[in-house]
């Protein structure tokens, strides 16, 4: 383990505890920035080990209709790279939550690989998600984010091949993101069983898996960790912020909402201890 | 050879899409591959191509236009075709290889409706199941297409998000294939894209320039001068340089939707003012802004209204093989009467761009330079728009 890593310290102490990582995303600036700034504050103090921060793009195909609707407020409210960078480093010292970068490549792409993956490392930004960026397209990227300690992390789908679970095991850092289903981002009332293939993925690397995509509700979240070292959870926090826009409770709301789902990954780390004590 | 095996040509294609796709991509390249040299598969390509579809289609020689505006110009009658567009020629050619890979189930994006057609067409004829995601705004003024697919038997999903157009239908439609890609054909309609996407559709579609090859030597007993296209996606103009991409004396000339300008905001004329990078699975040339958002397009041709363009295109103009220019709104407009009047073929929008171009720049051209315009599809789709 890389001890200058958040996102490598969150995954390494709970596995010596035997816990969960719990990840939250939210995009930012929706539905303005100063919210996004207590959000994450708040994550922090309730527990939530890592943010996944949504740099909004006008084109978000890996994106279901939420966070598509969250997107274009965003841009709306002209949000950008810079923006984000500003208030990620005026709270860093505020908190040492685990803060990655969810982005579509253009995005990146235009701001400057180098300069992008410099910024990161300047503000305190640990990891980098790109939806539409696989290994064999990020040869510069790998080096750059390498480099700057910086953790960039991979996906995969249910639909991946053995080569393909190999090769993006080898090249992901940080952690492997499993996307739990085929499809966009979005709550659903019915996952797959996800055992199957995550046990095949946990075959191929020693690095922690989490899963998201769908995973909203808190028998979901329960499913995932019995196989998943975290969880992810997107699409519901962004329509908890709907549900409670314009109002002066949303940040107090929107914790509570995290909160609860949270409740299920404490339900999961004690019974593990308590099997743990057996040992 | 280009694409190279990353699906690159020169540093623009690639691979930029969710992981989830990947394995289906690989397969596609794979059959795609082994259907390119089965000689079973060729012949029936061709057999659909000749009795169905209507190839080859004429080189016609415009006797009046040329008069009008200087070179001996010839039109490649892509009009004449079944369903009125190049677009089948690709159609025919993805189905077949769709029903080699078991697939139940197509999906397309459209923009003038005219892939959408072409694409319900072959889909009621081989009897698949077909959806196809159409633009907002691009069903209201193409109401006309929306109706002859629904007709076909095609499920027509109007996208709302975003700009309305083509662009957010195949954002839309990316998302379907991401959640349905078990089961599902992506019938992908321009030489865009993600690899394979932009090879296969070019493979397809170069059947007009092999053809436009014969032709004109038979005619003429010489290559051409000028070989003239408009370039949205870019998959007509493609499939008719390509053929000639050897040919460094044949000029290639791409003409792109300029609106209402490209000094305003309102034009598609990526290669003329974009810059490069990344949407919808590849690396090319882009109308975006700086933070890398893609920009809103306007085109009275809605088949040329989309912010990207084919990574070949940005290949060719970047190594200067072909020449990349806009022709306005107003320009093109022009030139759908002109044929109209003069020639008695009613154009499409987006094959009235590549006539406009020969009209701006008449002056250009001398009188034994010989001209080949591709005519890729006939205007009645458009005659209601313009109407109104």
């Amino acid at each position: 383990m890389d001890c200058c890593n958040r996102i490598d310290k969150k995954f390494f102490n709970a596995k010596k505890l035997s816990k969960k990582v719990f990840l939250i995303y939210i995009t930012a600036g929706y539905p303005n920035l100063k919210i996004t700034e207590e959000l994450i504050l708040g994550f922090s103090k309730i527990g939530v080990d890592i943010v996944e921060l949504g740099v909004p793009f006008s084109d978000p195909i890996a994106d279901g209709p939420t966070i598509q609707k969250a997107s274009k407020e965003a841009l709306d409210n002209n949000v950008n790279l810079s923006k984000i960078f500003k208030i990620v480093r005026k709270i860093r010292n505020k908190t040492e939550i685990g803060l990655i970068i969810m982005t579509y490549y253009n995005v990146i792409y235009q701001y400057g690989l180098k300069r992008f993956i410099a910024d990161c490392k300047k503000v305190g930004i640990d990891g980098i998600i790109i939806p539409d960026l696989i290994p064999e397209e990020s040869k510069y990227l790998v080096k750059l984010s390498k480099k700057h300690n910086v953790r960039l992390i991979f996906l995969l789908a249910p639909t991946s091949s053995l080569d393909r679970i190999k090769l993006v095991s080898k090249y992901s850092s940080g952690f492997i993101y499993c996307v739990s289903l085929t499809g966009v981002t979005g709550e659903r009332s019915n996952l797959p069983e996800i055992r199957d293939y995550i046990n095949k993925v946990r075959r191929h690397t020693d690095k922690p898996i989490a899963v998201g995509f769908g995973v909203s509700k808190s028998y979901q979240v329960k499913k995932v960790l019995k196989y998943a070292d975290g969880v992810i959870i997107g699409s519901a926090v962004i329509k908890e912020i709907e549900r409670n826009i314009n109002k002066k409770n949303l940040v107090e709301n929107v914790l509570k909402f995290v909160s609860k789902l949270k409740e299920e990954r404490e339900r999961v780390n004690k019974v593990k201890k308590k099997r743990l004590s057996y040992v | 050879m280009m694409p190279d095996k990353k699906g690159y040509f020169g540093k623009y294609g690639g691979v930029f899409v969710p992981e989830t796709l990947i394995p289906a991509l690989k397969i596609l390249e794979k059959e795609y591959l082994k259907a390119k040299k089965d000689k079973n598969f060729q012949k029936e390509l061709r057999y659909y191509l000749n009795t169905y579809a209507g190839r080859p289609t004429p080189l016609y020689f415009a006797k009046r236009l040329s008069q009008e505006l200087g070179p001996k110009i010839y039109l490649k009658r892509e009009d004449l075709l079944h369903t009125g567009a190049h677009k089948i020629n690709n159609t025919i050619g993805q189905i077949l290889l769709a029903i080699r890979m078991k697939k139940k189930r197509i999906i397309a994006e459209t923009g003038a409706g005219q892939h959408g057609v072409a694409t319900a067409t072959v889909a009621s004829k081989f009897g698949l199941k077909c959806d196809i995601y159409m633009g907002e705004e691009d069903c209201k003024r193409q109401s006309l297409n929306v109706y002859r697919m629904k007709l076909l038997g095609a499920r027509v999903i109007p996208v709302s998000s975003g700009t309305k157009t083509l662009k957010d239908a195949l954002n839309e439609a990316l998302r379907d294939w991401v959640t349905n890609v078990q089961n599902t054909y992506y019938l992908l309609g321009s030489v865009t894209g993600p690899h394979p996407y932009p090879m296969i559709v070019r493979d397809f579609q170069s059947v007009i320039g092999k053809e436009t090859f014969k032709q004109i030597l038979d005619l003429e007993g010489r290559l051409p001068d000028y070989l003239i296209a408009c370039v949205g996606g870019g998959s007509n103009s493609i499939g008719l340089f390509h053929p000639f991409y050897k040919y460094k004396r044949v000029k290639f000339i791409g003409v792109e939707a300029g609106g209402l300008g490209l000094r305003t905001e309102k034009h598609a004329a990526t290669l003329t003012r974009g810059k490069p990078g990344i949407l919808h699975g590849s690396f090319s040339y882009l109308l975006q802004n700086k933070y890398g958002q893609i920009s809103s397009t306007h085109s009275i041709a809605a088949g040329l209204d989309y912010p990207g363009v084919g990574p070949e295109h940005s290949f060719y103009k970047d190594t200067g093989r072909a020449l990349y220019l806009a022709v306005t709104d107003k320009e093109a407009l022009q030139a759908f009467k002109l044929l109209s009047e003069i020639e008695g073929i009613i154009p499409a929008l987006e094959s009235a761009h590549a006539l406009g171009y020969l009209i701006k720049y008449k002056s250009k051209f001398r009188k034994d330079d010989i001209v080949v315009v591709n005519l890729s599809g006939r205007g009645d789709k458009d005659i209601y728009g313009l109407l109104q």
